[in-house]
């Protein structure tokens, strides 16, 4: 038993609570408790990793009853991620939602999105799984829409009946599962799946649970909500939507139920390998159009996430290593360039492109973490994105897809073209005469740009200089827990959780 | 008395209704609408996995025996994640309800095709 893994979400959801509650005396002690909340969780997801895998039974049912709680090295990651950007959105949050009213309520739905997300990839539990997705999706919906007016509410609408679809999809596939199996508890379904012969209904799940997924992460063809959503947010929602949501209840939802849950069959994995090479392409396509720097950013989300799931329908172990690594590196180069788009718009009231220019000669720190966001995402040395990026394409040439791997090039290629434009158009060229009198943003907002920037150096340079021990510390374990699914019918983990 | 199959037959189909609802429907009430129907689907259907013609309540009782109850009562646990699904469907409504109000105070409209300012 593991007594700090109900931390994770007990925090933030009993802080949830009292922030609204302690805002009724000041104001202020919200941003003293949101910026506490997420930095204890942070600092708790640091400790855990490297920890061993452990688990933590509510109430002391023991398994298969009752609900537990499962940390491994994929949840070991994903739990950093979340953590990590969170903290940084938070602090970023307490100059930048000065704007806005009602900063409490943003507090309180901000930890209950970081609650449900922990809760996500913390759930060794179908149905608790499910329950914490909706956490997550109910705060994000109202947070989208957390503005007001005509865009935010067109977009936080739009998610609303996609996400609220996608969830019910989820849903059935829980329910088929559990009509097979008798069972919720994933590593208890794992069991008993693998002593069944494949069937229809079993396919039939697996096809619900893909196609929910898909369309939490926003995969091509269930992307349409995505582009409106992540870009009428405010600017630290949106980092946290395209940094760590659609990853959490997305991609990594769909990894733990596909590999470890229910078997990784070759059939999935190309539908993955489909779904990944397309939202790759045309998330990336569509991203080069864009005027708006927010929209273009989220769909070189779109692409991007392709990438990571295009690396995990692979299914070699060179696949896996380097999707872990995308994802984290993804996780902070897009909250860093979402962030710094909010810096731009924060000092100039505008994210066209068309009306910026010249910038990079008022706002010095903004510029600066905008293109190393800019070039991390491309895939420029000794940035951290080149690493993964080149892990992708090499595994892919691994596995034989040689169609695959220079389609990843292809793409990379566009990805530089559409950062280039954006670059181009913000923080070069002339200054518009309207825009003479910016100036840079407070010192909260830059203090999370620039740690974001430095990770996304630290990084690289990290993997550059020490790669071997960077990918046993923080890529290895979750990478094996995935290949567990692979090779062994995910015995470890039914093992870890069921006590072989 | 209709038989199992058929049950799950009409559920599918009531499903099938909230899914053509939510996407062939431009009115937001109907949308929502259609939205709840599907969710209300689901619920039919977790139901109906733990579901045994002409079976028992699951309370222990004195009079029956542990294996009789095991081998007579429906099963309880879909019941209880039903009981969440609906609370969570409540929540996910209101939201939805309020959402389609102010966008209503925004736009005048209920009609989605009209409500495109967000394209490209």
């Amino acid at each position: 038993m593991n007594h700090t893994l109900p931390l994770l979400v007990g925090i933030p959801l009993g802080m949830a609570v009292l922030t609204l509650m302690l805002s009724k005396a000041s104001a202020r002690i919200a941003d003293i408790t949101a910026f506490l909340t997420t930095l204890v969780t942070a600092g708790i997801a640091f400790t855990l990793v490297g920890a061993p895998v452990s688990t933590y039974w509510m109430g002391g049912w023991f398994p298969p009853f009752g609900i537990s709680l499962v940390f491994d090295g994929l949840t070991s990651i994903m739990l950093l991620i979340v953590n990590l950007v969170a903290f940084l959105a938070i602090i970023y949050s307490l100059s930048y939602m000065e704007k806005y009213t009602a900063k409490p309520k943003f507090y309180s739905l901000f930890l209950l999105m970081v609650a449900g997300m922990n809760g996500v990839v913390l759930s060794g539990d179908l149905f608790n799984l499910f329950v914490f997705l909706e956490i997550a999706s109910i705060a994000s919906y109202a947070l989208v829409g957390f503005g007001v007016e005509h865009q935010e509410l067109e977009a936080s609408f739009k998610y609303l009946i996609l996400g609220t679809f996608a969830s019910t999809m989820v849903l059935l596939g829980i329910g088929i599962t559990y009509s097979m199996t008798g069972s919720l508890n994933m590593a208890d379904v794992a069991n008993t799946l693998k002593g069944m012969p494949s069937t229809t209904s079993m396919a039939f799940a697996a096809g619900a649970f893909i196609m929910g997924f898909s369309l939490k992460s926003g995969l091509v063809p269930f992307h349409a909500w995505l582009p409106d959503a992540h870009p009428s947010a405010p600017a630290p929602i949106s980092a946290m939507l395209s940094g760590v949501l659609i990853k959490a209840l997305g991609v990594y939802a769909m990894a733990r139920v596909m590999f470890n849950v229910l078997g990784a069959a070759p059939i999935y994995m190309d539908i993955m390998l489909a779904l990944g090479a397309l939202s790759m392409v045309v998330g990336g396509l569509l991203a080069v159009g864009q005027w708006d720097m927010k929209r273009m950013f989220a769909y070189s989300s779109i692409s991007q996430v392709g990438y990571i799931v295009l690396a995990l329908g692979l299914g070699t172990h060179l696949g896996m290593i380097a999707a872990i690594f995308h994802l984290l590196n993804h996780s902070i180069f897009k909250s860093l360039l979402f962030l710094s788009t909010g810096s731009i718009e924060h000092a100039t009231g505008t994210k066209n492109l068309r009306k910026l220019g010249g910038l990079g000669q008022k706002m010095p720190v903004t510029a600066t973490t905008t293109t190393i966001g800019a070039l991390s995402i491309s895939g420029v040395p000794p940035f951290n994105g080149f690493f993964s990026k080149l892990l992708i394409i090499l595994a892919c040439a691994q596995a034989g897809q040689w169609f695959l791997a220079a389609l990843a090039t292809a793409v990379s290629v566009v990805t530089l073209v559409y950062f280039l434009k954006a670059m181009r158009f913000s923080l070069f060229g002339e200054l518009p005469k309207a825009l003479k009198n910016i100036k840079e943003v407070p010192f909260p907002m830059a203090f999370s740009v620039i740690t974001l920037a430095v990770i996304c150096l630290g990084v690289g340079i990290a993997y550059l200089v020490a790669g071997p021990a960077f990918t046993e510390i923080f890529l290895q374990p979750a990478a094996d827990a995935l290949m567990d699914g692979i090779r062994n019918g995910s015995s470890s983990y039914i093992n870890a959780v069921l006590g072989g | 008395m209709l038989s199992h199959t058929s049950l799950y037959i009409l559920d599918m189909a009531l499903m099938g209704m909230g899914v053509y609802a939510l996407i062939a429907k431009r009115h937001i009430i109907k949308k929502i609408i259609g939205v709840v129907t599907m969710e209300y689907a689901i619920n039919l259907f977790l139901i109906l996995v733990g579901y045994r013609a002409g079976g028992i309540a699951p309370i222990e009782d004195a009079q029956i025996s542990a294996a009789d109850l095991a081998a007579r009562a429906v099963d309880p646990l879909p019941q209880a994640l039903v009981l969440t699904s609906i609370v969570i469907g409540l929540g996910t409504l209101a939201l939805m309800a309020s959402l389609a109000i102010k966008l209503y105070e925004k736009y005048k409209t209920f009609d989605m095709s009209e409500i495109n300012r967000l394209r490209g």
